[in-house]
C-alpha cells in the first residue's frame, strides 16, 4: 500500500509538470500579449514596453518558463488588477466559502444520488426509476445558473424559505477562528450560526449539486444493475444471508467502483460550475470572484483561478486512486 | 434406494418461463426425483436441458417476475415437512445456507472479488449460527481445513484473486457446508477446474456426504462424475427426467436411446486406437414439444412413427429403473 501511493505520489510530478507548460503557453498567446492583456486599454506604447521588459518577455522562451514555473512554485499568482492585491491571498480569503458550499453539493449528491440510483436498479422498469432516469435526464440538461435563478425566485424570494444571498445573515455576531463558517460554528458551539449557515448554503448547494446527483444516479444505476447480475451476489442470495448485507457487503461495495471515479471528477468540476452558482446568490467564494475577473479581464486572477482549479483535480484523482485500492483490493496487487 | 423417508420429494417440479405474450418456455417440464441421506443423486445431461434451472427453482434463486413454477418440492426439516416450493421469501432466506445449500460452478465470478474469503465464510456463520466475530473466525478456520485448504488463517485474510481454482473451489465448499445443511445442490462445481483438481474436489464432497449424512444433488454433464460419485441418476432431455435408475443398471443396462447416446459419446481408453467417437446427432434445438411426442425423437436413431403419438408415458423396468421410451433397447446395446 505504502510503495502504491508513493509511486502514484511520484505519478503526479510530470502531470504538473505538462499543466504548467500548457498554461505558460496559453499565457504566451494571450490576445496581443500579455503587456496588452494586463494593462488598461488607453495605456501609452512606452508603458506596454516597460511592462514588456518587467515581465522578462525579452528573455529566451525557456528562461521565461523557468522564471514563470519558480513564481508559481513560490505561491506567486501575481498581482489582481481588480483590487491590487496578490491572487493566492485573494483566493485564499475566499476558499473557505467555495469549499463549503461545494462540500454542502457534493454531500447533497452522493446522500441522494447513491440510494437513489440503487432503488432505481432494484426496480428497473417501475415508476421509481422512470422517475429518477427521467429526473436526472433533466438535471443534466438544465444549466446551473437558470436552476439557481428559479431556486432562488421559487424559495427565497417567493416562499421566504430561505436567504437569497451571502453566507451569513447580516448582523449576525460570530467568534471568527478561520474562513470555514459552519466549522467554527461546530467548534465554538455557536449553533445559531452553524444553522444561519446551513440555511444560506441549501439553495447554492442544491443548485451546484443538480449535475453531480443526476450523474451519479445514473451511474450507480447502471453499475447496480450490472452487479445484481453477478454469480457472487446469487452465491450471496444462496447463502440466506439478509437482503441488507447483501445489499452494502455485496451490490453496492462493488457498484461503488466506477461511481467513485466519477464522483472524483465531478467535484474537481464543482470549483467550476461554483462561478455561476456564486454569482447568482452573491456568495462570497472564489468562483463570483473570478466571475467579475472575467468580466474585467483580470488575467492574472483567470490564470490563477485555472492553476488552482487544474491542481484541484490532480489532487482529487489521487484521492480517487486511493480510495480505488482501498475499496479494490485487485488494483491493489497490480 | 436408502430406507426412511427423502430428506427432499421432488415431485412434478416444472418451471416456465416467459408468457404473457411473449412466447413460453417450458424449461424444466414434470421433473420427479427423491434426495436421501448421505446419498448422491445426479441430474444428467447436456446444457439446455433444464438442470441448473431445477436446482435454482428449488433454492428459490429464480426471479419472481417472467417464471412460473409448479409442482412440489417436500423437504424434511426438524420442525416438520415443508414445500419449498410453497415458502414466503423470508423463510426461504432462513433456510439457504443453514438447510439448503449450493455449490456454483464458476468458483471464481461465485466469490466476491473486494471482501475478504474470512469475510465471506464467517458471514453465513454469523448470519445463522448467530456466532460473534472471534468465534466466527475460528470457526472458518476450522471449515478451511476441513476442506483442504492450507494454512487457512493466511487464506482467511485473502482476496479470492490470490486463491488457486481450486482453492476457491473448497472455500466455496467450506460456506457450502458450515452449517451442516440437510441438503447441498452442487451445479457442475468441477467443471471450471484442472482434472487433478476435479478428482479432488469430488473426493472431497463424497467424504463430506459420507461423514455429514448429507444428501447431494449433483448437477453435471460430465458421465465421469455420475460414475464415480452418484448413488442415483436421473437423465435430463428437454426438461424432462428420460431415464433415472441407480448407478448399477443405469450403466449396465441403460434402456433410453439417449442415455445410450451419452455413454457412447464419452472417448474410452479401452477403445481402440484410431476409433472415432459416436456423437449423438442434432442439437437441442432439434426438439419437438413433449406434447407432441418423444422430443428426442428428431435426434434419435431408433425412431418410429408411433414416437410421434403424444407423450412417451413412464415406463418402470423393475429396480427402481423407469425410462420414457416407447421402444427401448433391451440388452447389451453397444
Amino acid at each position: 500500500m505504502l510503495r502504491f501511493l508513493v509511486r502514484r505520489t511520484l505519478q503526479l510530478i510530470p502531470t504538473l509538470g505538462g499543466l504548467s507548460i500548457l498554461l505558460f503557453v496559453w499565457l504566451q498567446r494571450l490576445p496581443g500579449g500579455p503587456e496588452y492583456a494586463l494593462l488598461p486599454d488607453d495605456a501609452t506604447p512606452e508603458q506596454r514596453e516597460q511592462m514588456r521588459r518587467s515581465l522578462g518577455l525579452e528573455e529566451p522562451i525557456a528562461v521565461q518558463y523557468l522564471t514563470f514555473l519558480r513564481r508559481i512554485l513560490q505561491g506567486d499568482l501575481g498581482t489582481s488588477l481588480q483590487t491590487g492585491r496578490p491572487v493566492l491571498e485573494e483566493f485564499l480569503t475566499r476558499f473557505p466559502a467555495t469549499f463549503e458550499l461545494s462540500v454542502t453539493a457534493m454531500a447533497i449528491a452522493v446522500s441522494v444520488g447513491l440510494p437513489l440510483g440503487y432503488l432505481a436498479a432494484r426496480r428497473r422498469g417501475g415508476v421509481l426509476d422512470f422517475a429518477a432516469v427521467g429526473g436526472s435526464l433533466l438535471g443534466i440538461c438544465t444549466p446551473v445558473f437558470f436552476l439557481a435563478f428559479v431556486l432562488k425566485v421559487v424559495f427565497s424570494e417567493g416562499l421566504g424559505l430561505f436567504p437569497s444571498a451571502f453566507r451569513l445573515s447580516p448582523g449576525l455576531s460570530r467568534t471568527e477562528l478561520s474562513g470555514f463558517v459552519v466549522l467554527d460554528g461546530l467548534r465554538t458551539g455557536e449553533l445559531d450560526v452553524v444553522w444561519d449557515a446551513l440555511l444560506h448554503l441549501a439553495l447554492p448547494g442544491v443548485a451546484l449539486a443538480s449535475i453531480p446527483l443526476a450523474v451519479i444516479v445514473r451511474m450507480t444505476r447502471a453499475s447496480v444493475l450490472e452487479v445484481l447480475d453477478e454469480d457472487y451476489v446469487r452465491t450471496a442470495d444462496a447463502k440466506g444471508l439478509h437482503r441488507s448485507t447483501v445489499r452494502t457487503r455485496h451490490v453496492m461495495r462493488n457498484a461503488m467502483l466506477p461511481v467513485v471515479t466519477s464522483i472524483g471528477l465531478l467535484t474537481g468540476s464543482l470549483f467550476a460550475g461554483a462561478v455561476l452558482t456564486e454569482s447568482v446568490f452573491a456568495f462570497p467564494g472564489i468562483g463570483s470572484f473570478v466571475y467579475v475577473a472575467t468580466q474585467t479581464r483580470d488575467y492574472p486572477v483567470l490564470t490563477g483561478f485555472i492553476l488552482v482549479i487544474a491542481a484541484m483535480y490532480v489532487l482529487i484523482n489521487l484521492l480517487v486512486d486511493i480510495s480505488y485500492s482501498l475499496l479494490d483490493p485487485r488494483v491493489r496487487a497490480q | 434406494m436408502s430406507n426412511g423417508t427423502p430428506l427432499l420429494a421432488v415431485e412434478e417440479l416444472s418451471v416456465v418461463f416467459g408468457g404473457r405474450g411473449s412466447d413460453e418456455v417450458r424449461a424444466v417440464d414434470g421433473v420427479s426425483f427423491t434426495l436421501n441421506e448421505g446419498k448422491v443423486t445426479g441430474l444428467v445431461g447436456e446444457s439446455g436441458c433444464g438442470k441448473s434451472v431445477t436446482s435454482l427453482a428449488l433454492m428459490g434463486l429464480l426471479p419472481s417476475r417472467g417464471v412460473r413454477i409448479g409442482g412440489s418440492a417436500v423437504m424434511r426439516l426438524p420442525e416438520g415437512e415443508t414445500d419449498l416450493l410453497r415458502l414466503p421469501a423470508r423463510r426461504m432466506r432462513d433456510l439457504r445456507g443453514s438447510q439448503l445449500a449450493m455449490i456454483f460452478q464458476d468458483p471464481l465470478s461465485s466469490l466476491n472479488p473486494v471482501v475478504p474469503i474470512g469475510v465471506q465464510v464467517t458471514e453465513i456463520l454469523r448470519r445463522h449460527r448467530r456466532m460473534g466475530g472471534s468465534a466466527a473466525a475460528k470457526e472458518a478456520a476450522v471449515l478451511l481445513d476441513r476442506v483442504g485448504i492450507p494454512d487457512p488463517t493466511r487464506r482467511l485474510r485473502e482476496y479470492p484473486h490470490q486463491l488457486s481454482g481450486g482453492m476457491r473451489q473448497r472455500a466455496l465448499i467450506a460456506m457450502a457446508v458450515a452449517c451442516r445443511p440437510r441438503v447441498m445442490i452442487a451445479d457442475e462445481p468441477t467443471t471450471a477446474l484442472d482434472v487433478t483438481i476435479q478428482a479432488q474436489i469430488l473426493e472431497l464432497l463424497k467424504e463430506l456426504v459420507t461423514e455429514e449424512g448429507t444428501a447431494l444433488l449433483m448437477i453435471t454433464h460430465d458421465l465421469g462424475v455420475v460414475a464415480g460419485l452418484c448413488d442415483d441418476i436421473n437423465v435430463l432431455y428437454a426438461g424432462r427426467a428420460v431415464e433415472s435408475a441407480p448407478r448399477g443398471p443405469l450403466f449396465a443396462e441403460p434402456a433410453h436411446p439417449y442415455t445410450i447416446g451419452l455413454l457412447g459419446s464419452v472417448p474410452r481408453l479401452d477403445a481402440p486406437r484410431g476409433e472415432p467417437l459416436t456423437p449423438i446427432r442434432g442439437s437441442v434445438n432439434d426438439n419437438i414439444a413433449w406434447t407432441d411426442g418423444c422430443a428426442f425423437a428428431p435426434r434419435c436413431d431408433r425412431y418410429a412413427a408411433e414416437c410421434l403419438e403424444g407423450p412417451p408415458p413412464l415406463v418402470p423396468a423393475g429396480d427402481g429403473h423407469t425410462h420414457r421410451c416407447v421402444d427401448p433397447a433391451e440388452e447389451e446395446t453397444e
